[in-house]
């Protein structure tokens, strides 16, 4: 054990945990790294390419080494972060990416051949022979790469989202974040503080600086409770806000259940959108590191990282052993101060600046640099060299301290750069940065605490003055108020490899490369040598990396610029993306009124966009579906049937000029309709091309009901309101979608008016009275108000009827029960394709967008006599010359099938995309002629009756011989319907 | 220089001293044959063609960033030649042609990788459509399979088969299709393009043309102006702000298109899935990383970034798709400014101003399209007729009528 | 992204469906020919920068919107109900 008196965990319970099966012990307080570490435990990982051994390296998110698998099973989480994981009781943690045991990685191999593996070199080989690549070299690239394993099962986690609105979000509950949020939260103003840490604080909780001569922690435990007790104030722990969108939009994950063994019955996880009118940024500062030879050992990690662990989580480096500090500026003597009062031996501090000064009692070596390291599976000594003399320096663990980097990232999500700051020799939120989000604190270079807080508490002030919210400055602690700044030196000069990216293993020699090859903008570095694009995106190398770019074009590092920063800041789990909408909850199902009496049927359903219909009712003794819609089919056009058509859009047309509006909007004539008859209408798109189908019913002088199929229910809405609102906004005329509300039922086949006799309140539905294309409004079963409509898409006789959606339910029982001794069946989807089919209408699959009227044998209603949306343009050249119609298709050997999506050719010709004539576009069993039967498009398919062509359906090896028929299999002159 | 694995190891054990620059940074000439507007991956593939292919030694290619700054680095990488339509089908078949030779062709590996696209359906109109689609790709020369709810459960068994809104009931595979490393084919196409004289400007932003009696004469340029016999625009995103500046409108809207990639996982996805139900696609890296996403934006932008609702949207998808990915993380997400067209597809084809020539009109789609559309472009640039494979994609197919419009939708660029 | 509704203020753009350039207004007088036409459903400005274009508020109150909005940085510049638009255009053209 390895573990210090004093820190931030609760010594009073112990929490059991493993990793890579060895069971340990932690406290309540800790992450699973400082538990680490606190075991004595250095090596926990192997490096993305060269599998070089690595620990811990830092003690936040910019984590680069410490990736594991956490838990197990379903829940198992690859690439997790030991420094962000919170430790519970029977955590599991497993290292990951190496074959044979953590110690003894087989691929280490990699590391030796690293010669062979310098940046780039994949663009350069495994070219031949060109069938090897997907073969031989890219399995073994891609065996070999990836970093954790995903679960095998689905994650059997709940997610949610939730929406949060606030004057101010405070990104941030170190020293500037928590003096912003009680600023703002004293002021009255609606705050939202987030913190990624499941403790506030931030630096504060790592340094043992005191705030008002006191500990920092009993600061910000008063500040804490202070917030949490405002009812304006919400304070969100372990919540990383990711992503700074439009308009004040942030996208924040809270962590809810990730610190538990399993989230019970909560959500594991919740996706705040947060809406803000200002934010500010208090993201702090991470801390850069010096690459010199093999610095990439376990035991080398950030000074500040090691400062954090010995004072937040009385952990101790290097277990135990002596400890090193390179630095480049006063940060690291606060290291070395830190640890030496907590009794870990510091062996030395190693400082570049020749007149750096010993602020305390160790052995100081000023003008010195780290310049190479020992140690196969931990550090065991650096070689140190100052003044031209090398020295070898026995230690357990390096901190290294290269100044530090603020965290600027989610001040550049809207594409603003980061601006070098050569004071500072930092890059700072530039221009372009989103509105209404200002940084503070460490994040724009206000690094001390006493900084911090100032700024914090400043920029919160001003930012809700800009609201019109005052608000008064907090007496803020006393606190300390030392430079953070660093020398401009980046890296150690050598000929070993010198890690800057450490996850993917890319070092300053790669950059030199980079460098030779001309690969020299920031954007060709990036993708040429993957610098900054492992999980921890560059957050402890981009910048060094920059630097030793511009030294080597030397352009300087304000020149040389940077890359921007992405969304997220740091991994959002998936799961939390998609919510709770996943599975079978993807999308809702919306089901028609007579859904549940449909489901008492033993109906089969299937999903038609986002509504659930009957597809077939299959009676006992029938084993396929087939059968079941053979048997509806022949009940219609034998008999009556009764499907469900509420799912059709209905749109309630009203006012003086519904008449006049409709007929823009429909390509045929509707203003001449007269009252109490309905029309088949066809809507063109403004293009030409043919839209949609329905049918329009003029109940009075003044009001329609426009149907329109199941899939454009909503666009055609949509574009009536847009004619309505926005080309023709004189019209006197009102729309409303009345699809839910009205429940509409076909009643389809000869016996159909016996049936509707039964339930009409005398209303006469003799042909002379309530002929085809008839409507009416009228009363059923004893005065329930409904719509008639003669309408037929079967070719029978038929109607729809429709009834306040509340009572579709029971009036299908009733047509059931009343039409008993008829015969009367109810069918499914299935069966109305058929119908369709064999009386040759146009469903989707004619209507697909692609078509003209023309195609559709409906050319002839496209009326030249008036304007209508799509008339001119679909009457341009292209569309009138296409000469493919629609047609009906039947085998030649009745035996064999048409199949929707063979594509057409004349027998004998050749069958490639230039001889293409066409292709089928519906097929289906007809069970009245007792064939197979479809439709398709065919060139001059109108002057090709009674030909026999080939349909090719090569994608399943079949061809089949057609005849060309007429595509109204069914009583082609309407008698059926009209009579 | 010519790169092998011999080259790799000799350059190893001798220190990487011999590498030389991919590229070199030419200052522009006074003028040039053929000027291209655009480094990205078509321009850079026009470039290389029109010297490769064509014998054009006097070109220029101009960006204004860095070169293949633009959808080339930021796509989901998905090669395919899966259309429908015969304007299209054709060419993108020649395309996947040119792909399957291409590290040959350019002695550069873009890591072309053909491990398959899966289109899973989950109706039976889908199922006809894609057997329509499936049919017009074999009768094309290229390759199709249609496959039922066991097939793809042979290939991919852990997808949400049993719990779904939408269950799969099978798919069209195409095996020829799958992915190719999108940097490495810009930088591939610039080093051999550059290997054959031509000039290829960065930080070199076009900002006007010189055109006199309806011909252009040259452009000028954040770096002077540049005289051409003849300016090719393959500029994508920035295809109308360009060719704006000659005076021309075009059918032609800017989307955003957001793209997603999570950490670096152990391999699970062989090729490139797309669910049939949702707006989800994804392939595997060879890093790992899932490389995933969706609809565009939906809103006009030159902004390269987009907005939260996307993200919901697609891994609402994908978590609907494969539940196993939930404890993944989303590494990254980019945007890119796509050249939406009117019906979907491109256009390369001569302008109204003489010597001036298009190639715009990609979509979400112009990575697949890189090596047909340099070659097609190229061969317009220096033959002034329309190569084989691209003589639909005209400008004024849209005023005649003849509209490429695979999905159905009109001249709604944002739904296409 | 939010859209300032001119009715209902503030509202999450996802409420709405977006259809493009407001020119889809002025629809050309159908005896002005197919070039007219053409240009009116084909051809569009896709500005960088300042852009007038129309929103649906297909999960509200059913306006269409006239948004103006940055297409650069997504700042929006003002929203009017499409209807006025419309009508006010009518009266400059007559």
């Amino acid at each position: 054990m390895t573990r210090l008196s004093g820190g931030l965990i609760d010594r009073d319970r112990t929490i059991a945990f493993t990793f890579d099966g060895r069971a340990y012990r932690g406290h309540p307080g800790d992450t699973l790294a400082s538990a680490l570490l606190a075991n004595g435990v250095r090596l926990v990982g192997r490096s993305f390419k060269y599998h070089r051994p690595r620990g811990i390296f830092a003690a936040g998110s910019e984590e680069p080494n410490a990736l594991v698998e956490l838990r197990d099973g379903a829940r198992r989480e690859p690439n997790t972060r030991a420094t962000m994981a919170e430790l519970f009781d029977g955590l599991t943690a497993t290292s990951q990416n190496h074959v044979g045991p953590l110690n003894f990685d087989l691929l280490a191999v990699n590391d030796l051949l690293s010669p062979f593996f310098a940046a780039g070199f994949y663009y350069k080989t495994f070219m031949w022979p060109r069938a090897f690549w997907e073969k031989l070299y890219e399995p073994a690239i891609r065996r070999a790469a990836g970093l954790g394993r995903l679960a095998e099962a689905a994650d059997p986690d709940a997610y949610d989202k939730g929406f949060l609105h606030c004057d101010l979000l405070v990104i941030g509950a170190g020293a500037a974040g928590l003096a912003a949020a009680l600023t703002a939260g004293r002021a009255g103003a609606r705050v939202v503080l987030a913190d990624e840490d499941f403790r506030l604080g931030g630096r504060l909780l790592a340094e043992s600086d005191l705030l008002d001569d006191a500990p920092a922690v009993d600061w910000v435990a008063a500040a804490e409770a202070e917030l949490r007790a405002m009812p304006n104030v919400r304070v969100l722990a372990r919540t990383t806000v990711f992503g700074v969108f439009d308009h004040g939009v942030y996208g924040a994950v809270e962590r809810v259940a990730d610190h538990l063994p399993d989230p019970g019955q909560g959500v594991r996880q919740t996706l705040w959108r947060i809406t803000a009118r200002r934010a500010v940024l208090a993201a702090g500062a991470t801390e850069r590191h010096i690459p010199f030879a093999n610095n990439d050992r376990p035991g080398v990690m950030l000074a500040g990282a090691m400062r954090a662990y010995a004072n937040r989580w009385a952990a101790a480096p290097g277990t135990g052993g002596p400890v090193t500090v390179f630095t480049n500026g006063d940060d690291g003597h606060r290291t070395a101060l830190d640890l030496a009062a907590r009794g870990v031996p510091v062996a030395a501090v190693i400082d570049t600046r020749a007149d750096a000064v010993a602020q305390g009692d160790y052995r100081l070596i000023a003008g010195g640099m780290v310049s190479d390291s020992k140690g196969r599976l931990g550090l065991t000594s650096v070689e140190v060299t100052a003044n031209g003399r090398r020295e070898w320096i026995n230690c357990a663990a390096l901190g290294v301290s290269g100044g530090w980097n603020p965290n600027v990232h989610l001040a550049s999500h809207h594409r603003g750069r980061p601006v070098w700051d050569a004071g500072s020799n930092a890059f700072l939120p530039g221009a372009g940065g989103p509105v209404g989000l200002v940084p503070a604190g460490a994040c724009v270079g206000q690094g001390s605490t006493a900084q911090a807080l100032a700024d914090g508490a400043r920029k919160a002030a001003e930012t809700l003055a800009d609201l019109g919210i005052a608000a008064g400055q907090p007496d803020l602690p006393k606190a300390e108020d030392r430079s953070t700044a660093a020398a401009a030196f980046w890296h150690v000069p050598g000929r070993k490899r010198a890690w800057v990216d450490h996850q993917n293993d890319v070092t300053v020699k790669d950059i030199a490369l980079s460098h030779q090859e001309n690969m020299r903008s920031v954007e060709h570095l990036k993708r040429w040598t993957t610098l900054g694009m492992a999980t921890d995106q560059g957050k402890t190398s981009n910048v060094t990396a920059l630097a030793v770019m511009a030294e080597l074009t030397g352009k300087g590092i304000a020149e040389t610029g940077t890359t921007i920063y992405r969304p997220p800041y740091t991994g959002v789990s998936l799961g939390v993306l998609g919510g709770g909408d996943s599975g079978a909850h993807f999308r809702p199902r919306r089901l028609t009124p007579t859904h549940h009496w449909a489901a008492a049927q033993s109906a089969v359903f299937v999903e038609v966009g986002q509504w659930m219909r009957a597809q077939y009712f299959p009676q006992p003794g029938e084993t396929h579906w087939r059968q079941s819609v053979d048997r509806e089919a022949l009940a219609v056009r034998a008999g009556v049937g009764l499907c469900d058509v509420t799912t059709l859009g209905k749109i309630d047309v009203q006012g003086a000029d519904a008449g006049e509006f409709l007929n823009r909007i429909y390509a045929n004539m509707i203003a001449t309709l007269k009252v109490g008859m309905t029309r088949y209408g066809l809507m063109l798109r403004e293009d030409g091309t043919a839209y949609d189908d329905g049918t329009c019913a003029r109940l009075a002088e003044d009001h329609f009901i426009v149907t329109t199929t199941t899939a454009n229910a909503g666009p055609v809405f949509r574009n009536m309101e847009f004619a309505r609102q926005c080309l023709w906004p004189e019209l006197d005329v009102q729309l409303i979608s009345t699809t839910d509300a009205w429940a509409q039922i076909a009643v389809a086949g000869p016996k159909s008016r016996a049936l509707l006799d039964r339930i009409v309140d005398g209303f006469d539905l003799s042909n002379a009275a309530f002929p085809f294309m008839a409507c009416a409004s009228l009363t059923v079963c004893g005065g329930l108000r409904a719509r008639l409509f003669r309408i037929s898409f079967s070719g029978e006789l038929a109607y729809e009827i429709a009834v306040p959606a509340r009572y579709g339910h029971a009036l299908m029982a009733r047509l059931m029960e009343a039409g008993a001794d008829l015969g009367v069946t109810p069918y499914g989807t299935e069966t109305l394709a058929v119908l369709r089919i064999e009386k040759g209408h146009a469903a989707g699959a004619e209507l697909n967008g692609q078509t003209t009227a023309t195609m559709l044998g409906l050319g002839r209603m496209v009326s030249a006599r008036k304007d209508s949306i799509g008339a001119v343009m679909s009457r341009r050249a292209g569309l009138a010359e296409d000469r493919r119609r629609l047609v009906g298709l039947v085998p030649v050997d009745p035996a064999q099938k048409v199949v929707a999506g063979a594509h057409l050719f004349t027998e004998g010709a050749a069958q490639d995309t230039a001889n293409d004539h066409g292709w089928v576009t519906s097929a289906c069993f007809s069970p009245h002629l007792g064939h197979s039967i479809g439709l398709g498009f065919l060139e001059d398919g109108d002057q090709r009756l009674g030909e026999v062509i080939v349909a090719a359906n090569p994608v399943e090896g079949q061809s089949v011989r057609l005849r060309v028929a007429s595509a109204h299999f069914v009583d082609p002159e309407g008698g059926r319907q009209r009579d | 220089m010519t790169f092998s694995g011999f080259r790799v190891i000799r350059e190893a054990l001798t220190g990487h001293k011999g590498w030389t620059p991919l590229w070199r940074d030419p200052d522009p000439q006074p003028s040039y044959d053929i000027v291209i507007v655009g480094g990205g991956g078509h321009g850079l593939a026009t470039a290389y063609h029109l010297a490769a292919v064509f014998g054009q030694a006097r070109v220029a290619v101009l960006e204004k960033g860095y070169l293949g700054s633009g959808n080339i680095g930021r796509n989901t990488t998905i090669i395919r030649s899966n259309y429908l339509l015969p304007g299209n089908q054709p060419f993108y078949e020649f395309s996947m042609k040119l792909w399957e030779r291409m590290e040959q062709d350019l002695n550069f590996n873009a890591m072309v990788s053909q491990r398959g696209i899966l289109n899973l359906l989950h109706t039976d109109a889908q199922r006809d459509a894609y057997r329509r689609r499936g049919n017009a790709m074999l009768l094309s020369g290229a390759d199709a399979e249609l496959l039922d709810q066991a097939g793809v459960r042979r290939m991919y068994p852990w997808l949400n088969f049993d719990n779904a809104r939408f269950p799969i009931k099978g798919g069209l595979l195409q095996r020829r299709a799958g992915t190719a490393r999108h940097d490495g084919v810009a930088w591939g196409y610039a080093r051999a393009a550059d290997q054959r004289g031509v000039d290829i400007i960065q930080n070199c932003e076009v900002t006007g043309f010189r055109i006199e009696g309806g011909r252009v004469l040259g452009v000028e340029t954040t770096r002077g102006y540049i005289g051409a016999g003849k300016v090719g625009v393959a500029a994508a995103g920035s295809s109308s702000r360009v060719m704006a500046l000659a005076g021309l409108r075009l059918p032609i809207e800017s989307h955003v298109l957001q793209a997603f990639v999570s950490e670096g996982l152990k391999p699970v996805i062989d090729g490139v899935i797309t669910f049939g139900a949702g707006h989800f696609y994804v392939s595997q890296s060879d890093k790992g990383g899932l490389v995933f996403g969706g609809d565009i934006d939906g809103y006009n932008s030159y902004a390269q970034r987009g907005n939260l609702p996307v993200f919901e949207d697609v891994l609402e998808g994908g978590m609907a798709l494969m539940p196993r990915i939930g404890r993944a993380r989303l590494l990254r997400a980019w945007g890119g400014v796509m050249d939406m067209s009117m019906d979907g597809s491109p256009i390369i084809d001569r302008t109204p101003v003489e010597g001036l020539y298009l190639n715009a009109g990609w979509c979400y789609g112009g990575f697949k399209a890189t090596p047909a559309s340099g070659y097609a472009f190229a061969h317009l640039l220096a033959t002034d007729t329309p190569h084989e494979t691209a003589t639909a994609y005209r400008l004024d197919r849209f005023a005649r009528g003849h509209v490429i419009d695979e999905k159905g939708v009109g001249a709604t660029p944002n739904l296409h | 992204m939010l859209i300032p509704h001119p009715l209902l203020g503030l509202r999450d753009a996802q409420e709405f469906t977006y259809l493009g350039d407001a020119a889809l207004i002025d629809r050309p007088d159908p005896a002005a020919g197919e070039d007219a036409f053409c240009d009116y459903v084909f051809l569009r400005d896709n500005p960088a920068g300042v852009h007038r274009e129309l929103w649906y508020h297909e999960q509200g109150d059913r306006s269409w919107l006239v948004v103006t909005r940055n297409t650069l940085t997504h700042e929006i510049l003002g929203a009017e109900l499409a209807r006025d638009v419309a009508l006010a255009r009518r009266e400059g053209r007559a």
